[in-house]
């Protein structure tokens, strides 16, 4: 092994697309590799736990830590890398904020089981469920423990940086790559802890070049639906709830500008404590009727309310602190 | 950032700020639900690492002995913190941070939390209220260690005053203020000043002619040379905060050239062109197009009306124009609009009259000789379509029998639950009235009799006495259909009489509709100009409806008469003084205090959404369209927090409301800095 600081990333629960989203940066992936010696990165290269075990504590520079803490091995894995690594950083949504998986705290973990092990396009004809702990001849199999709830990385261990992004943008990390080359250098300073890194300090509308007029909103429509959307005007003034008033800027806004609504994977923008009832109040703020029955009307273009407002964020939400909506 | 922990002081470390905790017993108001010497010393020992040095209880706080204690302590112990746990904020907030500011301690640095309102009041129990009551103070000391010194700012007052309407409480506004010595614009939007008042023939109990008691204030406020009369006119805009107001009146064009008028009324005796007059004569008189009201308008100067002028309409006629002695004709004046700078506001808008339409069983409209209230007073005045002959629709045919229903679209859940105050003393005036001037039989359908004020029982006393049947119950309906002999061509008034316990049918030749007070039709738009707040029943919402009933909740705005509910002559005439002597309160202290609590938009996290734009009651938003972000002006900022809810990316924060204070006071709610300090001892 050389001298050179080393660089863990791990994937808790997560889909794999923050890895992507690494690989991505192109050939600023070969400066990672001057710079750093990779200890530790499941997707990418063999290694063992044990391995990361034997290290001494704080002996990684820099760990990514992306995926959320749903099973006994995540939350292992997070105690682990904090103890090992000197800076961690709450890497992607699912880390940071739970992420979609993070929607699932809505349903009891055995109907999240049943649900994944019998869906229509699940080959489970002798209805098999996972056991964790299962008994051979040679002894017991565990597998790990499956939570109550997905917790983000912060709710488990403490976390120097964030990184927010669904994934986050590939120019994004790249620039956050080279920040921490420098200052390992001693031509930068990082920013401090506990500081958001790699995204803006406003929001998604900053970022958008659609036209903004005073909002009222006089009904809102599923994106689907909608048969022509103006290309210059706000997507939220043509009744399209988009969540980039209340999501962090960082992305470029990539998806109002094709005209998608912002779904809100960048998270909350900087001072937002509750992205869901912020956007939430926003919204209600801006409804152009003062009739309940109409009102009423309106809120229906919401079919979805937890999906609308909280996508991303319901595991980091302030509703997290309530017991468990299926625990009632 | 949201993620990063709420700072805490851990056992051994020292507290940055030095606490002092005030319970009161509010007499038994609190103690006798709370066990406040338990509060007391709760606080003292499970909230030091807070930064608590002290608690207290005492029977008053707010007393001067009470404020003397928190003084001391203040001054002995170096307090830099005070939080007080007795009524709502609302009411001693002021008294408190008064007694902080005499001890040398900057007053936004003291709390009240409410244990009496939220606590004792509200619960039986007294281990759980005494818990929650703890749950309160901890989330105050929590808070207040957040909150940082602020400072009032002072602007001048602008001597002006804007009366808005010109009935009776606006019209004794603008004279006790203009009395005084200071100007007044009196805006009222049709063209004469008098509101419904100057409609009456009689007022109650006394019988005074309306006319003449109203008229010669008329006349001195149309003269008065502070006063500046603004008829035929509309506020369109304001802008502006207590002391510096800016409005903006909307002067019609009246069509006559009030230099050159006279008043001598020959345009209006001329012009050939009649219309049914439904403001003043409510629909059963004439008027013309060009017209005053009636006539003892003031100013006496006619106004055309548009819509209804042959010469606007089809550009013929000008019979007005030619036969005009003095050339005071103008079809060419257009709208003004008018900005004026005035330091406080009176609204006096009045009030509309229920329609009694929306209640169809009483046949309003379908019925001809049932007659609403206002209709009635016509038909009584002299000066009315009739001469004062009470007569039947057709305009000839004394009654030989009337009913009076009260409550008509008052006490009623389908329509209004409120009272509408005057109802029952008005009808007792109707029954003498037709009583005294047809000699019919009149019979008065009441819910209960409302006899307040200053010889109003008597007035009713007097009225049984002429021989007025009164029957308690709600009349069911008024229908033609007769039914059985004596009731043809008659009205039947079906009724169940509560008293005597049986139904009644009393047929009759006139009904007369004691129609609700209802809020102007406009009321919300009106509020919305205004930045103020309507109540579900549409009524503007007084600062306190027993201790400042002419205050609103916005500065310097205050509100007279039936803006805020039902009233008879007698409480709007004190209520436009008391507004008034408010009012010239202000003008004489010169400059005010604003409050502090403001909110601001953090110009890098801004970006331009808009969605706030729209919602400030106060107008205090700007949206700079250059730089894309959303500006506050401080000191239109009432500090309401309508923005900082709304903003969707937490840009608007607002002066002692910041996330880092909320989010605190409810950790100290859930005593979860009990608990952390707790964990903290264990380990």
């Amino acid at each position: 092994m050389s001298g050179k600081p080393k660089f863990a990333m791990y994937w808790a629960s997560s889909c794999g697309g923050c890895e992507i989203a690494v690989l991505n940066i192109g050939e600023k992936i070969l400066d990672v590799d001057a710079n750093f010696d990779v200890v530790f990165w499941p997707v990418a290269m063999d290694a063992k736990y044990k391995d990361v075990e034997a290290l001494e504590d704080g002996a990684i520079t820099l760990c990514l830590f992306n995926g959320g803490i749903r099973t006994a091995e995540n939350e292992h894995l997070a105690h682990l890398l904090r103890r090992k690594s000197k800076i961690l950083v709450s890497f992607g949504s699912c880390a940071t904020e739970g992420c979609v998986p993070g929607l699932a705290n809505l349903s009891r973990p055995q109907d999240v089981i049943d649900t994944a092990f019998s869906t229509i396009s699940t080959d489970n004809p002798q209805g098999v469920r996972p056991a964790f702990e299962y008994a051979v001849p040679e002894g017991s199999i565990r597998i790990p423990v499956f939570q109550n709830v997905v917790r983000t990385l912060d709710q488990v261990v403490a976390v120097d940086y964030y990184m927010p992004g669904c994934p986050p943008e590939s120019h994004q990390i790249a620039a956050v790559v080279e920040l921490v080359i420098k200052a390992l250098h001693g031509q930068a300073e990082l920013p401090p802890k506990g500081a958001t890194i790699g995204a803006g300090a406003s929001t998604c509308c900053d970022e958008c070049p659609r036209q903004r007029n005073v909002k009222t909103i006089k009904q809102f429509v599923r994106i689907q639906d909608v048969e022509r959307i103006d290309p210059d005007l706000c997507l939220l003034e043509q009744g399209i709830p988009c969540n980039g008033p209340a999501t962090r800027s960082g992305c470029g806004a990539l998806c109002p500008k094709v005209s998608a609504q912002c779904i809100g994977c960048y998270g909350p923008a900087e001072g937002v404590v509750d992205y869901g009832a912020r956007l939430i109040t926003a919204f209600a703020s801006v409804i152009d009727s003062k009739d309940p029955a109409e009102i009423e009307r309106i809120l229906d273009g919401i079919p979805d309310p937890a999906g609308q407002f909280y996508r991303f964020n319901l595991a980091k939400s302030l509703l997290r602190a309530g017991k468990p909506a299926w625990a009632a | 950032m949201s993620s990063q922990p709420i700072p805490l002081h851990l056992p051994g470390e020292e507290p940055a700020e030095k606490i002092g905790v005030y319970v009161c017993h509010c007499g038994t108001n609190i103690a006798a639900t709370v066990d406040v010497a338990e509060v007391r010393d709760w606080a003292g020992q499970r909230l030091e690492d807070s930064g608590v040095v002290v608690s207290r209880d005492y029977k008053f706080m707010c007393s001067s002995l009470g404020q003397e204690l928190i003084e001391k302590d203040i001054k002995d112990l170096g307090l830099t913190r005070v939080v007080v746990a007795a009524c709502s904020p609302h009411l001693h907030e002021g008294t408190f941070r008064g007694a902080c500011k005499r001890a040398g301690l900057n007053p936004y640095l003291c709390e009240l939390v409410s244990i009496r309102e939220q606590v004792s009041w509200v619960h039986t129990d007294r281990h759980a209220a005494t818990d929650k009551a703890k749950a309160v103070v901890s989330g105050g000391v929590e808070r207040v260690v957040r909150n940082t010194p602020l400072e009032p700012l002072r602007v001048p007052i602008h001597p002006a005053t804007l009366v808005v309407g010109g009935g009776i409480a606006g019209i004794q506004a603008a004279l006790e203020i203009a009395n005084a010595g200071f100007p007044v614009y009196l805006v009222e939007r049709e063209p004469s000043i008098g509101g419904h008042m100057a409609q009456f023939d009689k007022t109650f109990p006394t019988l005074d002619c309306a006319a003449c008691i109203l008229t010669p204030r008329m006349v001195e406020a149309g003269g008065h040379p502070n006063i500046t009369l603004l008829t035929w006119s509309e506020v369109v805009d304001v802008k502006g905060y207590v002391g510096n107001f800016v409005a903006t009146i909307k002067k019609k064009a009246r069509y006559v050239n009030t230099e050159l008028c006279t008043g001598c009324g020959i345009c209006q005796e001329k012009c050939p062109k009649k219309i049914v007059d439904e403001v003043y004569e409510a629909g059963l008189g004439y008027r013309k197009a060009v017209y005053t009201p009636f006539p003892q308008a003031v100013p006496k100067y006619p106004v055309i009306d548009v819509p209804n002028c042959t010469f606007f309409q089809k550009g013929t006629c000008r019979a007005c124009e030619k036969l005009c002695p003095t050339n005071a004709i103008d079809f060419t004046q257009k709208d003004e609009l008018l900005t004026v700078e005035v330091g406080n506001i009176i609204l006096a808008t009045g009030y509309d009259l229920f329609d009694a339409r929306r209640i169809p069983q009483y046949g309003y409209g379908r019925l001809a000789n049932v007659f609403t209230s206002l209709e009635f007073e016509r038909l009584t005045n002299a000066a009315g379509p009739t001469n004062g002959d009470i007569v039947l629709r057709d305009g000839k045919t004394k009654p030989q029998s009337v009913a009076v229903i009260h409550c008509v679209g008052s006490r009623d859940r389908n329509y209004n639950n409120y009272c509408s105050a005057i109802c029952c003393m008005q009808s007792v005036k109707f029954a003498h009235l037709v009583k005294e001037r047809t000699g019919a039989q009149v019979y008065n359908f009441y819910i209960d009799m409302r006899t307040t004020a200053k010889a109003y029982d008597e007035f009713y006393q007097r009225v049984l006495e002429e021989g007025t049947l009164f029957v308690r119950g709600r009349v069911a309906e008024v229908t033609d259909a007769a039914r059985l002999p004596g009731e043809a061509g008659k009205l039947i008034i079906q009724v169940e009489d509560t008293l005597a316990g049986k139904q009644r049918r009393i047929p009759v030749d006139m009904v007369i509709l004691s129609a609700a007070l209802e809020p102007r039709r406009d009321a919300k738009q009106t509020a919305h100009l205004f930045g103020l707040s309507c109540s579900a029943d549409g009524w503007m919402i007084e600062k306190h409806v027993k201790l400042d009933p002419v205050a609103t909740m916005t500065e310097g705005i205050f509100a007279a008469g039936c803006v805020t509910g039902p009233k008879d002559i007698p409480n709007t005439v004190a209520q436009g003084a008391a507004a008034a002597a408010r009012v010239l309160g202000m003008i004489q202290r010169r400059e005010i205090e604003l409050e502090p609590i403001k909110a601001s938009v953090n110009q890098e996290q801004c970006s331009g959404c808009r969605i706030c734009n729209n919602l400030c009651p106060f107008n205090a938003i700007l949206f700079h369209e250059d730089r894309m972000v959303s500006e506050i002006n401080p000191a239109l900022c009432q500090g309401c927090g309508t923005c900082v809810a709304a903003c969707p990316a937490g840009a608007i924060s607002g002066t002692g409301f910041s996330n880092e204070q909320i989010l605190s006071q409810i950790d100290g709610l859930l005593m979860l800095n009990v608990a952390r300090q707790s964990a903290a001892v264990a380990a």
